[in-house]
């Protein structure tokens, strides 16, 4: 080859795209649990059931019609309260897991950047993590005031701990030699985080997003139980009510849509991560 | 065996350079060479004899425990045995990062970056990521980036090492195309006879740990080369030679 020769262009060929297509068998997985969840709770609520301890477990259409078919009876029956205590609840898990994020990833960006910082910290992470909170809630009461507050702390105590560590597991996964890349170019300790270990974190960052975000709602539902003034109150302690009245069909009425609540806050994060590393990021099946 | 005196003329020059880890691992012992300005340098020795310890003390990712090496460390490109892309990054992106991290203005690293991928025949893929690229297409990227900011030394730490032997002889003849219409001098490493003799104007043999200069081959084959030198008689004499060289390197 001579060095006025044309620039050759590579023959080496480009890996195709493998995007998962629309199939199927996708949708049928999950309409086939389904139905057999159906199937099992009938089968609970009419037969394995006693006879006079039915009223614990409704069947499937008595709950759809005495839950999410009654608009509103008295205070507190009836979809519409339920609702108003769903959306009370899901601005506290929403506002609490975005307290949460900026607290757990500027916690785990401090420790990613010190190995001292990393070591005194993790045990009291992993405390907080498995501590009931349940045992807390006298001490909490006692050190804060407001209602709302006390069921914001709650949320972060419950959700923190999957976004600091996959943060600083994402952080700390960049390459020995992409790191050498940038100390050769006398990169500062702020560019080398954000432009190679934040990014390189984003894979991990999602696994915990999500992971937090369903931990969020729990840790809403578990405060409503705990701190409730009165008015509206959230869907914890919506379903205390409905669980010491043994109103049945409205206990699982709030027991669906709060699980539906984690659900759609899942999904949302899955979305989001699809968005922004689903171009670059190999998810590797083993098949 | 002689060694070469570094000249002082040369861009970059090892003079009696020892390196001895915080472990008491001795890995180099005293090596002195100097690399001019149109020589492209190609070290051969066994495993983990020091040959990347060279390099990385030439860059300053490691600091000499004896001896000098002088180098203008703000002009050296750096070639890793692996690509080392950003996966988040396309082609144009990863070819740019280089330049953005010396704050060169958008404009003007888009222009260099999209020079550099023309240069290294990845036109057409700028807006591909580094999954979407085979291995050989990986390394070429990884190239266009250090030329990004042309670069008067290149160290290349064995960066065709893990490619198919069709590909690393294209690569060969792609690097010895920019090596000429570049001018940049070459630091090169390698495991492989063949690649150290067709590259390079010279090759240095090392031996075991301590890792010393134990032999040392001008190459006469001029460039452009072709290909099919590979198989002249002449060059097979010197590989056969090389070869020698570093089996006396291993004992």
């Amino acid at each position: 080859m001579s060095a006025s020769s044309p620039i050759s262009s590579p023959v080496e060929d480009v890996i195709p795209d493998k995007r998962d297509k629309f199939s199927f068998a996708d949708y049928l997985g999950p309409v086939v649990v389904f139905l057999v969840f159906i199937g099992v709770w009938y089968l609970l609520s009419s037969v394995v059931l006693p006879e006079q301890k039915r009223f614990l477990l409704p069947t499937p259409h008595k709950v759809i019609k005495e839950g999410f078919f009654v608009w509103q009876s008295g205070e507190r029956r009836g979809l519409q309260p339920i609702l108003m205590s769903l959306w009370d609840s899901a601005k506290v898990a929403l506002l609490g897991l975005g307290i949460t994020i900026v607290i757990g990833m500027s916690l785990a960006v401090l420790m990613s950047s010190s190995r001292w910082l990393e070591r005194a910290t993790w045990p009291y992470l992993v405390a907080v993590q498995s501590a009931p909170v349940l045992a807390l809630t006298p001490l909490i009461r006692a050190l804060i005031d407001g209602t709302q507050t006390q069921r914001l702390l709650v949320v972060v105590l419950i959700a923190i701990f999957p976004i600091v560590s996959n943060t600083l597991f994402g952080l700390l996964s960049a390459d020995k030699s992409q790191h050498e890349l940038f100390t050769l170019q006398g990169a500062s300790k702020w560019t080398r985080l954000v432009k190679l270990q934040f990014p390189a974190a984003l894979p991990n960052i999602f696994v915990g997003l999500r992971i937090s975000a369903g931990l969020a709602v729990i840790g809403a539902v578990v405060g409503d139980f705990y701190f409730r003034q009165g008015g509206v109150v959230g869907i914890g302690a919506q379903i205390d009510v409905y669980r010491n009245r043994l109103w049945g069909p409205e206990l699982i009425t709030a027991i669906i849509l709060a699980s539906a609540l984690g659900l759609v806050v899942f999904l949302f994060f899955g979305w989001v991560s699809r968005r922004a590393i689903g171009k670059w990021h190999i998810i590797n099946r083993g098949h | 065996m002689s060694e070469a005196p570094a000249s002082s003329s040369a861009l970059l020059s090892f003079n009696n350079v020892s390196m001895t880890f915080d472990d008491g691992t001795k890995a180099l012992d005293n090596v002195s060479f100097g690399i001019n300005a149109g020589e492209f340098v190609t070290v051969v020795g066994p495993s983990g004899c020091g040959k990347s310890t060279l390099l990385r003390i030439a860059s300053n990712l490691e600091a000499n425990t004896g001896g000098t090496c002088s180098i203008d460390r703000n002009s050296i490109g750096y070639v890793f045995q692996d690509a080392t892309l950003m996966p988040w990054r396309t082609v144009a992106r990863n070819v740019e990062l280089i330049a953005e991290l010396h704050k060169l203005p958008k404009a003007e690293r888009h222009q260099l970056a999209a020079a550099a991928i023309e240069l290294v025949g990845l036109s057409g893929f700028e807006d591909k990521y580094p999954r979407q690229l085979s291995g050989g297409m990986r390394m070429r990227a990884s190239l266009a980036r250090s030329l990004v900011m042309k670069p008067k030394v290149f160290l290349f730490d064995e960066p065709f090492g893990a490619l198919d032997e069709i590909t690393r002889e294209r690569l060969n003849d792609e690097l010895l195309r920019l090596f000429q219409h570049e001018g940049f001098a070459g630091l090169f490493i390698t495991h492989s006879i063949t690649e150290a003799v067709y590259m390079s104007t010279k090759v240095l043999v090392m031996s075991a740990r301590p890792g010393k200069i134990i032999a040392e081959f001008d190459v006469p084959f001029a460039y452009p080369r072709n290909h099919d030198l590979r198989y002249e008689p002449e060059f097979g004499e010197l590989c056969g030679k090389i070869s020698h060289a570093l089996r006396g390197a291993h004992q």
